[in-house]
C-alpha cells in the first residue's frame, strides 16, 4: 500500500525523516517495501499564465508563446498543441532542472529566442498512468489560478515521500491512510487525529418513499445511501489530484475523485450512481438473476447466482463490491447522484471477483473484510467533501439499512501469560498503555486485562493475538535472547538418516556426484525408458493443475530424470559422468487416489565415460553394498528388462528378492534420450538396502599361518556363467578355502569355438597351523573335478 | 718381500683412486684381496719365510691388507654417494605438472547446505524428522490454522492431486505429524522438498527445499526463539552476524516474525547484495499458534512452543552467490564439481 508521508501527516505528527520512520514502522509490523522520493532534483519551475500564442515564422509545427511568470514575461517556443491563452502552466525557466538531470537553458529555436520550456506532467516526474486525460498528450494545464511565479513543485504538491507498506492479510484495517496513521501513532507515539466531519446539508430531504432493501444478507451487511442533487461535474482541486496521483490513482472528475479519495482515506469503497437512471425509486441488494451484465468498462460479464447485485425496481445497476454498470455510471451530464457506502461480505466478493476474473480496488478491499461501522463515516466524509468542493447539494438524511449492528467485543487477557510467552516482564499498566495506543481500551478486571476490541479489529480473537500486539509495539528488539531451559534434549539423526549419509559418503568416495531432480515428470518419461504397457510404473499419481505436461505426474522411477541429466551433460560435452540420486517414487495406493500414495525410496546410479563399462557400475554397486555390510546378494542375468541391453543387464538378488537392476542402457532408450555415449545405470530399492544394512563390525584376527595359493584354468562353453563356477568353488572349498579370485577369461586361439577359458586363483589357509600340500591338493582337486563333472569344464593344459 | 708388499699397496691405492664406479672398485678388490688376488698370492708365499721374518712380514702384510680394505671401504662410500646423487638428479620431476587426483564425488550443493543447517540444529538438541511429499490438505493447511480462503490454498499456488491430496507446500505437516505422535518436550527440524505452482525462472522453482524447526515444551518463550535463531545465524553466517525480528503474520504462529540477518557479504555496511539495507531476509518464525497445538492434541495452557522455517535454496544461493535457481536442478557436473 502506498502512503504519501504528507497525507499521513494530516492524521498524525511524524517528526522524523522518511527513512527512520519507515524503519520504525517495519519493526512494529508494517513492513516498508520502499520509500520513493518525488520531485527530487527539480528546480527552477514556476507557475506561468499564457498571454499569447503566435505562429513561428520559420517553423510550421512550432508556436511562440508569451508567458507571464509574475515578475516578468517570457517568450517560449513550443511544439505543444493543447494550450490556450489564459491557461496556467508549469514553466521551466533558464537554468531549470528536470528529473533525470535534464537542464533547461535559454536558447534559440529556428531563429526565435526561447527563454524556457512549458512542462508536461511526465516531465515533472509524474507516472504516465496517473496523468489525467486533459494533460495526457501535452502541457500540464493547471485548472486553478495559482500565484504566478510561484515554485511549481510546491504549488502542485509534486514533492513528497511515498512509503510503500506490505500489509499482511490479517490487517485489512491498515489498508487506508487512517489505518496506517493509527499504526504510526502507536509506533512512534502520538495522537491520531481523525478528520472532523460536519455536514451542512440542504433543507431538502431524501424522498421518504425511496427505499433500500437487502435481500441477500449473506452478501451484504449494510447499505448506506445518500443523495446529492445539482451535481456539477468538473475536475477536482489540485490538492486532491495530487494525493490521488501519489497513491496511483488517475484523477477523473470531482465525484469519482472524492469516492476514490475517501476509499484511500478510510478504506471504505464508495460508488456513485446516476440517480436518474434508477427506476422504481428503490435499491435492492440481491442475488444475480440475470445471465450477464455490462460493467462500466464496457465488457459484458457472465453472471451466476452466487453473485450479489445492486439493482433497482427493474434492472441490475452494479455487481456489488466489484464494479458498477456502464449505464448507471456518473457522466458529465449527471445531475443527481445516489452515493453508495455499503458493506459487502468478503468471501462473496472474493468468489465473485475470481469467477469474473475481475479484480478492482474496491473488490480487493472488500474481500479482505471491512468494518461495517465505517460505512456511515465514509458516506458522511464523502458528502462533506462534495460540499467543500461545491460539487453538489447533499440532501438531508440518509437511508441506512443495517440489520445486524456490529458491536464491540470484550476479551480478557492474562497479563502473566503475556509475559510468559514473550519472555519479558511488563507491568499490567504498561500492557494497558500499549493496547491503548492501538485504540484498544482496556482495564484490569479481577486480575485480567479486559480489552474492548474495536470493530475494525476482527483479527483479535485469542489471547495469543493480544500477546502479539503487546510484543510488537513493545518491540521484538527489546525482547531478550535467551536459551531454552528445561530438559536437555539429545539431538541427532535416525538410523535411516545415518545410513543415508553413509550411502552418500561411499558413493562420493567412488566418484559419484549427487544430483537432485524434480519429483514430478512427464507421463511420457516411462515411454522413453520403454516401460511395458501393463507395468505398475504406468499407474501415476497425477496432478490436477500441473505447470505443463512435462511435470504432470509424480515419478514412478528415478531413471528418466537420471538419463535426462546424463544426456544434458553429454550434450554439453562433459566427458565423464558418475551420478546418483536418492529420492522417492510414488505409487497410488488405490485407483481413486484418495489415500496418500506409497512413497518408496529409490537409489539410481548412472555413469558414462571412455573407460567405463558394465563392470565399473557393477563394481560400484558391489562396493556400496559391501560397505553397508550387505554380503549375501548375487547378480543374475536379466534379459527382459526393456530399459537395458538384454545381454548386459543383471538383477541384484538379496534374500530371494530383486533388490534392483544394473545394466547398459538399451540402444533404443539411448536414442530416446539423445545419448550417444554408452550409459550404465542401476536402479535399486533403497528402502530395502537400508533394511539390510549392518553397520556394526567385528574384528577378525589377522592370519598367523601362511597361505597356499593354487591356480587353475578350465575351458567351458561360453554360455556358462562365472557364478556357476564360483558356486561350485564355494560349495567344495570347505573351511580351508579362504578366498578365490577370477584372474583371466580368454577366448580365441587354442580355445574351441563357443568356449571360453576361465582362470582362478584360490587361496587356502588354516587359522591354527600351516597347511600341507597334500591337504590343499585334496580340496583343490575336488573343486576342479566337480567343475569338470557339472559344467563339462576341461582343465586347460 | 716387504718391498713387494709396499709396491702392491701403492698400486692398489692408485687403482682405487682411479676407480669411478662400484663395479670397477669390486674388480680392484678381487684383483688384490680375492682368493686369487695379488696380495693373497704374496701371503701364500709366506710359508717360505724364516721364523724370524714371518711375524715381521706378516705384520706388514696385515697392515697393507687393512689399508687396502680401508681405502676400498671409503672409496665405496664415496662412489655410492656419487651414484645416489646421480640417480636422484636423473630422477627429478617437473613437480609443477598437474597432480593425479582420485575422482571423488560431491554432494549436491543444496544438500551440502542442508547438511550444514542440520548439523547446527542437531548440535542444539534437535532431531531430524521426515514426512511424505504428497500430503493431505488437512496436514498441510487445516491443522496448521490456515484460513479456508487463504490464498496459499489456491490452485494457482498449490499443486493438487484431488480435493484431499496435494504436494506439500512446506514441511510443517511433518511438525503436525510429529506433535500427534510424540509428547513434549519436542525439538525437531524437518528438511525436505516442497512444491509451489511457480513457473521456473531465475528466482522461482516449482520444487524447492525448506527446513523448518519446532520446539514444544513447558515455558518456551519468544525470547528463547530469539536466542535459538541467534545461535543458528552465528553458526551459519558467521560469528558477527546480528539478527532482527520484524513482526509479521503467519497462520501457523502467533506472534509471528520475519527474521533478517545482518548481510554476511558486507557485515551490515550495505552493499549491492543486500540492496544497501545491510540486512538480508533469512526466515519466518513465531510462537506456535494455540489452535495448532490444540489440533495436535497438545494443551496450549500447559505447553508453548516456537517454530521457524527457511528456504534452503535461497540460503544456498545467497551463500554461494548462485544467481539462477534453475542451475540447482540442471545437474551439470561442472556445476556440482565446484562445491
Amino acid at each position: 500500500m502506498l502512503a504519501p508521508l504528507s497525507w499521513l501527516k494530516e492524521y498524525v505528527d511524524i517528526n522524523m525523516a522518511a527513512i527512520p520512520f519507515a524503519d520504525k514502522m517495519t519493526m512494529s509490523g508494517s513492513k516498508v517495501e520502499g520509500v520513493e522520493v518525488l520531485g527530487e532534483g527539480i528546480s527552477g519551475i514556476v507557475i506561468g499564465k499564457i498571454l499569447s500564442i503566435e505562429p513561428h515564422p520559420n517553423a510550421e509545427k512550432l508556436t511562440i508563446v508569451k508567458v507571464d511568470i509574475g515578475e516578468k514575461t517570457l517568450q517560449i517556443v513550443t511544439g505543444a498543441k493543447n494550450i490556450s491563452v489564459g491557461d496556467y502552466v508549469p514553466v521551466a525557466t533558464d537554468g531549470a532542472k528536470l528529473p533525470g538531470g535534464v537542464e533547461i537553458l535559454k536558447g534559440e529555436l529556428r531563429g526565435e529566442v526561447s527563454e524556457g520550456m512549458l512542462c508536461s506532467q511526465e516531465e515533472l516526474g509524474i507516472a504516465k498512468n496517473v496523468i489525467p486525460e486533459a494533460s495526457k498528450d501535452g502541457i500540464w494545464i493547471i485548472n486553478e489560478a495559482l500565484t504566478l511565479g510561484a515554485d511549481a513543485v510546491e504549488a502542485l504538491e509534486a514533492k513528497d515521500e511515498i512509503v510503500e507498506f506490505e500489509i499482511t492479510s490479517n490487517r485489512p484495517d491498515c489498508l487506508s491512510m487512517i489505518g496506517m496513521a493509527r499504526e504510526a501513532a502507536a509506533t512512534i507515539g502520538g495522537q491520531l487525529k481523525y478528520p472532523e466531519i460536519s455536514l451542512k446539508e440542504s433543507d431538502e430531504a431524501i424522498d421518504p418513499s425511496f427505499k433500500v432493501t437487502i435481500e441477500d444478507h449473506e452478501g451484504c451487511r449494510r447499505y448506506v445511501a445518500k443523495v446529492i442533487k445539482d451535481v456539477v461535474i468538473k475536475p477536482s482541486p489540485l490538492w486532491m489530484q495530487a494525493r490521488l496521483r501519489k497513491v496511483g490513482i488517475r484523477p477523473i472528475n470531482n465525484i469519482v475523485d472524492i469516492t476514490n479519495y475517501v476509499m484511500h482515506e478510510y478504506g471504505q469503497p464508495l460508488h456513485a450512481f446516476d440517480m436518474d437512471y434508477i427506476e422504481g425509486n428503490q435499491i435492492i441488494v440481491r442475488i444475480a438473476s440475470e445471465d450477464s451484465f455490462k460493467t462500466l468498462d464496457d465488457v459484458e460479464r457472465k453472471l451466476n447466482d452466487s453473485m450479489t447485485m445492486i439493482a433497482d425496481g427493474k434492472k441490475a445497476l452494479a455487481i456489488a463490491g466489484v464494479m458498477g454498470g456502464a449505464e448507471s455510471e456518473v457522466t458529465a451530464k449527471t445531475t443527481t447522484i445516489l452515493l453508495e457506502s455499503a458493506n459487502f461480505v468478503g468471501d462473496r466478493i472474493r468468489a465473485t471477483s475470481k469467477k469474473l476474473a475481475l479484480r478492482t480496488e474496491a473488490s480487493a478491499k472488500f474481500e479482505k473484510g471491512i468494518d461495517p461501522n465505517l460505512a456511515i463515516v465514509a458516506a458522511n466524509r464523502a458528502c462533506q467533501l462534495i460540499e467543500l468542493l461545491g460539487a453538489g447539494r447533499v440532501l438531508k438524511g440518509v437511508v441506512d439499512t443495517y440489520p445486524v449492528v456490529k458491536e464491540e467485543r470484550q476479551f480478557d487477557v492474562r497479563p502473566e501469560r503475556v509475559n510468559a510467552l514473550l519472555g519479558i516482564e511488563l507491568s499490567n499498566e504498561e500492557m494497558i498503555n500499549i493496547l491503548a495506543t492501538l485504540e484498544i481500551k482496556s482495564e484490569m478486571v479481577a486480575g485480567k486485562i479486559r480489552a474492548t476490541i474495536p470493530t475494525f479489529r476482527d483479527d483479535l480473537q485469542q489471547e495469543a493475538d493480544f500477546i502479539e500486539e503487546v510484543g510488537r509495539i513493545f518491540g521484538f528488539d527489546n525482547i531478550p535472547a535467551t536459551m531454552m531451559r528445561g530438559r536437555v534434549a539429545v539431538g541427532g539423526k535416525t538410523n535411516g538418516q545415518m545410513i543415508e549419509e553413509k550411502t552418500k559418503d561411499n558413493l562420493n568416495a567412488m566418484g559419484f556426484n549427487e544430483i537432485l531432480t524434480y519429483s514430478f515428470v512427464s507421463p511420457k518419461s516411462v515411454d522413453k525408458i520403454r516401460v511395458p504397457e501393463e507395468s505398475i510404473k504406468r499407474n501415476f499419481v497425477r496432478l490436477l493443475n500441473p505447470l505443463g505436461d512435462e511435470t504432470s505426474v509424480m515419478r514412478t522411477s528415478l531413471l528418466p530424470n537420471l538419463l535426462e541429466v546424463l544426456s544434458r551433460n553429454q550434450s554439453r560435452k562433459v566427458e565423464e559422468v558418475r551420478a546418483f540420486e536418492i529420492g522417492s517414487i510414488f505409487i497410488p495406493k488405490s485407483a481413486e487416489a484418495v489415500d496418500l500414495p506409497y512413497e518408496i525410496s529409490n537409489l539410481v546410479l548412472g555413469l558414462y565415460g571412455d573407460n567405463e563399462d558394465f563392470f565399473t557400475l557393477k563394481g560400484a554397486v558391489e562396493g556400496l553394498l559391501n560397505k553397508l555390510g550387505i554380503s549375501d546378494y548375487y547378480f543374475e542375468a536379466e534379459k527382459h528388462h526393456t530399459t537395458f541391453h538384454p545381454g548386459r543387464c543383471a538383477n541384484v538378488i538379496l534374500n530371494g528378492h530383486i533388490l534392483g537392476t544394473v545394466g547398459e542402457i538399451h540402444p533404443l532408450v539411448m536414442e530416446n534420450f539423445d545419448l550417444h555415449k554408452k550409459c550404465y545405470c542401476a536402479e535399486l530399492d533403497y528402502g530395502r538396502i537400508v533394511m539390510h544394512t549392518r553397520v556394526d563390525k567385528l574384528y577378525k584376527q589377522l592370519p598367523k599361518y601362511p597361505a597356499i595359493t593354487r591356480d587353475f584354468a578350465v575351458v567351458v562353453r561360453d554360455t556358462v556363467f562365472v557364478k556357476e563356477l564360483e558356486d561350485i568353488i564355494k560349495e567344495n572349498g570347505g573351511d580351508l578355502l579362504e578366498s578365490y579370485k577370477l584372474f583371466d577369461v580368454y577366448q580365441g586361439n587354442q580355445i574351441a569355438e563357443g568356449h571360453k577359458s576361465i582362470a582362478y586363483t584360490l587361496t587356502y589357509r588354516h587359522k591354527d597351523r600351516t597347511l600341507t600340500d597334500e591337504e590343499v591338493s585334496k580340496v583343490h582337486e575336488t573343486i576342479v573335478a566337480e567343475i569338470n563333472q557339472k559344467l563339462g569344464g576341461a582343465l586347460r593344459e | 718381500m716387504e718391498a713387494k708388499l709396499k709396491e702392491l699397496q701403492q698400486l692398489a691405492q692408485q687403482e682405487i683412486r682411479e676407480a669411478g664406479a662400484s663395479e670397477v672398485l669390486e674388480k680392484v678388490r678381487v684383483k688384490y684381496l680375492g682368493k686369487k688376488g695379488e696380495l693373497t698370492e704374496v701371503l701364500r708365499g709366506m710359508g717360505s719365510l724364516s721364523a724370524e721374518e714371518r711375524p715381521l712380514i706378516g705384520k706388514v702384510a696385515n697392515e697393507v691388507r687393512e689399508s687396502i680394505e680401508e681405502m676400498l671401504a671409503s672409496a665405496k662410500n664415496l662412489i655410492k654417494e656419487k651414484e645416489l646423487l646421480a640417480r636422484l638428479s636423473s630422477e627429478s620431476l617437473d613437480v609443477t605438472m598437474p597432480g593425479k587426483a582420485p575422482a571423488v564425488g560431491k554432494r549436491h550443493p543444496l544438500i551440502q547446505g542442508m547438511d550444514e543447517l542440520k548439523e547446527i540444529f542437531i548440535g542444539m538438541g534437535f532431531r531430524v524428522a521426515e514426512g511424505p511429499e504428497v500430503e493431505t490438505v488437512y496436514y498441510n493447511f487445516d491443522a496448521l490454522n490456515a484460513p479456508p480462503n487463504h490464498p496459499s490454498r489456491d490452485m494457482s499456488d498449490t499443486f493438487y492431486i484431488n480435493d484431499n491430496l496435494i504436494l506439500r507446500t512446506q514441511t510443517s505437516p511433518v511438525q503436525v505429524r510429529t506433535m500427534e505422535k510424540l509428547k513434549p518436550p519436542i525439538r525437531i527440524i524437518s528438511p525436505g522438498r516442497c512444491f509451489r505452482n511457480d513457473t521456473p525462472d531465475a528466482t522461482h522453482s516449482p520444487m524447492f527445499h525448506q527446513l523448518e524447526g519446532l520446539v514444544v515444551d513447558k515455558g518456551i518463550t519468544l525470547a528463547d526463539l530469539k536466542g535459538t535463531l541467534e545461535v543458528f545465524a552465528k553458526h551459519f553466517l558467521g560469528e558477527h552476524t546480528k539478527i532482527k525480528f520484524r513482526p509479521h503474520n503467519f497462520p501457523f504462529t502467533e506472534p509471528s516474525a520475519e527474521v533478517d540477518a545482518s548481510c554476511f557479504k558486507c557485515q551490515g555496511e550495505g552493499c549491492s547484495f543486500c540492496k544497501g539495507s545491510g540486512w538480508v531476509e533469512m526466515l519466518g518464525a513465531g510462537m506456535v499458534h494455540p489452535n495448532v497445538l490444540r489440533n495436535c492434541g497438545i494443551d496450549p495452557e500447559v505447553y508453548s512452543g516456537f517454530a521457524f522455517g527457511m528456504g534452503i535454496d535461497r540460503l544456498v544461493m545467497m551463500k554461494y552467490e548462485i544467481d539462477d535457481i534453475r542451475l540447482l536442478f540442471e545437474n551439470d557436473m561442472r556445476f556440482i564439481n565446484q562445491f
